[in-house]
């Protein structure tokens, strides 16, 4: 490509990244901003202040939020990653059908799950809880964890991991300096991915946590309904913070060396 | 100093009908270089790994001197595998593949800083220990897992075809390393290859293998002197078989009577002869012979002869072959000290005959 085109394919990519954001940054510090003005007649920070505050329970749901993602993550971790090396190196029976099943989660629509789903959760008394909310975002979660791992491990040569264990490694030790190095940019991936999809939950939190847990996408949802735009696109920026803070902390992991360590694997 | 012999070891793979290895007793002496011969497929890297422990047998048993490691994880057992691929983890630079081992034993970065250096020194590559394993050519990529092996100081060091990666060029400068370090070592070493010519050149001893059994296993001259069947005999080139029945000292063959060194073994027999041992030229044994077709082969001639209507083979030089034309005929002769009995087919011979009927049994 010439530099001429790349250069203007990143910036309408960054056109289309950033540009809608710039409404949200606008409105978070409007003062009385309404139509057909083009720009708000006054900038105040009333609405982060607001937000900001304890009484908003903005910075609550944030912890709650960061707190479900997190251990739905490790949890989609725990599973995706066994089953993934399983999927990626081996052709068994019924792989088909254990790949279809992954992905039915991912095809059928959360509406139509999420009440059966939360029947079953109040017979086991986890409606309401952190935990039910936790095991009802693992449903959507764990294809994307296992698909992906499923991918990188479908690239990894596991004659790296005998060689490992005839130098002398034990299994844990082969884990923790062959095989980890090797599949870490695909698994960051795949965390990045399982996070913003736990994160982003709206409809099984809102079903499962029973109001009880209040995660941001609720907070957002309840706030854009009683039509406080200013506080919306605060939360709105507060929302969008850690897609932005993992990618900018693993973009270079993920596109730079790491992912030139899968390829040389395999030259 | 470590002997190393496998007892009764059996592997079928699921799935499989048939057993990759077919229940090995072997003995490879301490010390020794013994190389593990046999076309693809044989059974040689399951066996390998089945020593190495990366896979369990169904049965049989793996020693090192008296003391079974069947059951020992591969960490365990003091045998250390070089795969066929050099299979250097790329994210480590070479010092650190070198060092990889010592590492998971948990010595002191000292230690393992003198030891990596040496061994560096040993394989030639001093002043390439800091680059990544990319940088490297395929033959240097191959010194570094050797040497990443041998700083274990294994009790046993198992080399799977190290040799056919590399282009012709470097195979001889790598054999002769691997011939040096394991003599300087004393390491005892199991090299698996296909490849008679490299197994010849490299080890003090071969254990065929043919169809997941050891077929013979002996010094290499005794492989191609005194092949235990007619699928050794073949493996190592030979081509010229006769069946018939040796009789004090004389052998009833198609070709009449051949007079055989002295203590042949009596009875039914098939008498092979190498195509490099058949004479072009009066002597003992003569035979008339019509030229049917001269091959040049580079430094050899391959010259088919028929006499009596049945097909030899001999290889000779290109000078002696001049002026052979097809058609001609001459006089050939069959040394009887070249002259080799097998036992007749399938009583002993454990492999069976890979190959098609040789022509001279066909007739």
């Amino acid at each position: 490509m010439r530099p001429s085109l790349r250069t203007l394919a990143g910036l309408a990519l960054a056109g289309f990244l950033v540009l809608p954001l710039l409404p949200l940054v606008a409105w978070s510090v409007a003062r009385g901003w309404r139509f057909p003005a083009l720009m708000p007649d006054q900038v105040s920070a009333q609405a982060w202040t607001f937000a900001l505050s304890s009484q908003a329970g903005v910075l609550a749901s944030f912890a709650t939020t960061t707190l479900i993602a997190t251990a739905t993550t490790l949890l989609a971790l725990l599973v995706g990653l066994p089953a993934g090396r399983a999927l990626g190196l081996y052709r068994f029976r019924g792989r088909g059908l254990v790949l279809l099943l992954l992905l039915a989660p991912a095809l059928l629509p959360g509406i139509a799950v999420v009440f059966g789903l939360h029947g079953i959760l109040l017979r086991l008394g986890l409606a309401g809880t952190m935990p039910g909310v936790i095991l009802a975002h693992l449903i959507p979660v764990l294809p994307y964890m296992t698909l992906v791992m499923t991918a990188v491990f479908a690239r990894f040569d596991p004659a790296f991991e005998q060689q490992a264990r005839s130098l002398g490694a034990t299994p844990l030790q082969t884990f923790r300096s062959v095989t980890l190095p090797a599949i870490m940019p695909g698994l960051m991936i795949a965390c990045l991915f399982a996070f913003l999809v736990s994160w982003s939950q709206y409809l099984l939190t809102l079903a499962v946590g029973a109001g009880r847990v209040q995660t941001l996408p609720l907070l957002l949802f309840s706030f854009a309904s009683a039509g406080r735009n200013d506080i919306t696109a605060a939360i709105a920026l507060l929302y969008i913070l850690p897609g932005l803070l993992i990618l900018a902390v693993t973009a270079r992991r993920i596109t730079g060396r790491g992912a030139a360590l899968t390829e040389r694997l395999h030259p | 100093m470590t002997t190393l012999s496998l007892h009764g070891l059996r592997k079928t793979y699921p799935g499989a009908g048939q057993a990759a290895v077919h229940g090995i007793d072997l003995t490879v002496e301490s010390g020794s270089l013994t190389a593990l011969l046999g076309p693809s497929g044989c059974g040689k890297t399951t066996t390998m790994k089945l020593i190495a422990g990366l896979l369990t047998p169904d049965a049989g048993e793996v020693r090192l001197d008296s003391a079974p490691i069947t059951t020992l994880p591969p960490e365990r057992r003091g045998v250390t595998m070089v795969f066929q691929n050099p299979l250097l983890f790329p994210h480590l630079t070479i010092t650190q593949n070198i060092g990889f081992g010592l590492r998971m034993r948990g010595l002191s970065p000292d230690r393992i800083e003198d030891s990596v250096a040496a061994m560096l020194a040993r394989v030639r590559l001093d002043g390439l220990g800091d680059r990544r394993p990319a940088a490297l050519s395929g033959g240097q990529q191959q010194r570094v897992a050797l040497a990443r092996a041998l700083v274990l100081q294994p009790k046993v060091l198992l080399l799977d075809e190290p040799l056919s990666n590399l282009d012709p060029s470097l195979r001889d400068e790598m054999r002769q390393l691997i011939r040096g370090l394991q003599q300087e070592t004393g390491i005892t070493t199991l090299v698996v290859t296909h490849d008679q010519a490299e197994a010849v050149a490299l080890a003090d001893r071969i254990a065929l293998m043919l169809d997941g059994r050891l077929a013979q296993h002996g010094p290499p001259q005794d492989l191609y002197r005194r092949p235990a069947s007619i699928a050794v005999a073949r493996f190592f080139g030979g081509v010229n078989f006769l069946a018939g029945k040796s009789q004090r000292g004389i052998f009833h063959s198609p070709l009449g009577p051949l007079t055989l060194p002295t203590g042949a073994p009596e009875g039914e027999r098939i008498l092979t002869l190498r195509p490099e041992a058949l004479h072009l030229g009066p002597g003992p044994n003569p035979r008339t012979a019509q030229v049917k077709a001269v091959t040049f082969l580079g430094t050899q001639n391959r010259i088919d002869l028929t006499v009596d209507g049945l097909l030899l083979q001999a290889l000779t030089t290109p000078d002696l072959a001049a002026g052979m034309a097809p058609g001609t005929s001459l006089t050939v002769s069959l040394p009887p000290e070249a002259l080799w009995l097998l036992p007749p087919d399938g009583t002993r011979g454990t492999g069976g005959p890979t190959g098609p009927v040789p022509p001279t049994l066909r007739a």
